[in-house]
């Protein structure tokens, strides 16, 4: 994959399609690329949270306004929302959700891996859709799957991109 | 002590609602959502049974999605301060159509009147200030209702104001709790989905 195809673009490309204006964030270093695409378009609102719970409230009250928006964070941050995700699901609001994944794949740091290797399942275990993807290739048609499911169906979504495609940081260790 | 506060929550917050116009009513789960139910049921009032924390970021979203509705979300001690830092985030976002107010009883009143955090030091205004609100208002009495609808409704937000509420046992007002059943009226009381 080269960099004028970098899964960001293609992601954001898929955002702007379907009209979500909103992208509510804990940044991730893996997220970046998007979230400097969000804060740069000036159609789009970048709200920095101060804990991913808070997005499902909003991302909540936007659909009830009649809006679309989403969240993006890292993996560690799907703990601080399960309870949070009864709102969206209780209401049949849709949560469209991108996780860009830690403590899953060459790791370097021990206290991501226990809430990294947790993540699917417990997104599972309270009713999220997960589209895991594992390549860069597959990124854009994993958030495209998981976004119409989520404003066609009325579903929690979350979108996994593997650390594989992120990749490890190594913290300049061998 | 909480005893000491003296406003009576039920009358307190029908007289409030009697002033919204057409403000959107985000109650938190618990007492705000019994309190708007009691003061007369009404699509706008988005009900909630559960996701404490929730009540201002919700509110902020629906704020955000409609700015030419003034919307109110309507809490509790307990969950503003399990929330406490989506304030830091009202703030960011500056919504100008945004009032919270805190129904401050000092305890957690629906699991057995367990002391809260605001029962002594701990000062709400101050931290809406610390995060850039502005415009806070603290309330104890209970004939200060007009002024604190007058700012809730009509002050350019965001506005957090705390009303200091006696415990009190109030007779059950249970509303409807189908989540889909209530976004659903609000989203056609809104001309978001039709009827």
């Amino acid at each position: 994959m080269t960099e004028e195809t970098h899964w960001s673009d293609e992601v954001f490309r898929e955002i702007k399609k379907r009209e979500i204006d909103t992208v509510c964030t804990i940044p991730d270093g893996g997220l970046t690329r998007l979230l400097n695409l969000v804060k740069a378009d000036r159609d789009m609102r970048l709200i920095t949270l101060t804990t991913e719970e808070e997005g499902m409230g909003i991302v909540t009250g936007q659909w009830l306004g009649g809006k679309r928006s989403m969240i993006a964070m890292q993996s560690s941050g799907v703990g601080n929302c399960i309870n949070a995700l009864g709102l969206p699901a209780v209401m049949r609001a849709p949560c469209l959700m991108l996780v860009t994944m830690r403590g899953q794949w060459g790791e370097f740091n021990p206290w991501q891996v226990q809430m990294g290797q947790a993540t699917r399942p417990v997104l599972e275990a309270v009713g999220v859709k997960c589209f895991p993807a594992d390549d860069p290739k597959d990124v854009a048609p994993a958030f495209v799957g998981a976004a119409d499911l989520a404003f066609q169906g009325g579903f929690s979504c979350a979108v996994l991109v593997s650390q594989q495609v992120i990749g490890a940081k190594g913290f300049g260790q061998k | 002590m909480a005893t000491s506060n003296k406003i009576n929550r039920r009358p307190f917050v029908a007289t409030l609602l009697a002033q919204r116009g057409n403000a959107l009513v985000i109650p938190g789960l618990g007492s705000p959502t019994w309190d708007c139910s009691a003061a007369g049921d009404s699509p706008e009032y988005l009900y909630s049974w559960g996701g404490m924390g929730l009540a201002v970021p919700t509110a902020l979203g629906v704020a955000l999605a409609r700015p030419d509705r003034r919307v109110l979300a309507l809490t509790g001690d307990g969950e503003m301060l399990m929330g406490i830092g989506s304030l830091g985030v009202v703030s960011a976002q500056g919504a100008k159509n945004l009032s919270i107010l805190v129904l401050d009883n000092e305890s957690f009143g629906e699991t057995g009147r367990q002391t809260g955090l605001t029962s002594e030091r701990a000062d709400l205004c101050a931290v809406a200030r610390g995060f850039g609100i502005s415009r806070t208002m603290h309330v104890t009495e209970q004939g200060k209702a007009d002024e604190l609808a007058s700012f809730l409704f009509k002050e350019e937000g965001p506005c957090f104001a705390v009303a200091k509420i006696a415990l009190s046992e109030d007779p059950w007002s249970l509303p409807v709790k189908d989540g889909t059943a209530i976004a659903r009226r609000f989203r056609i009381a809104l001309g978001v989905e039709k009827a």
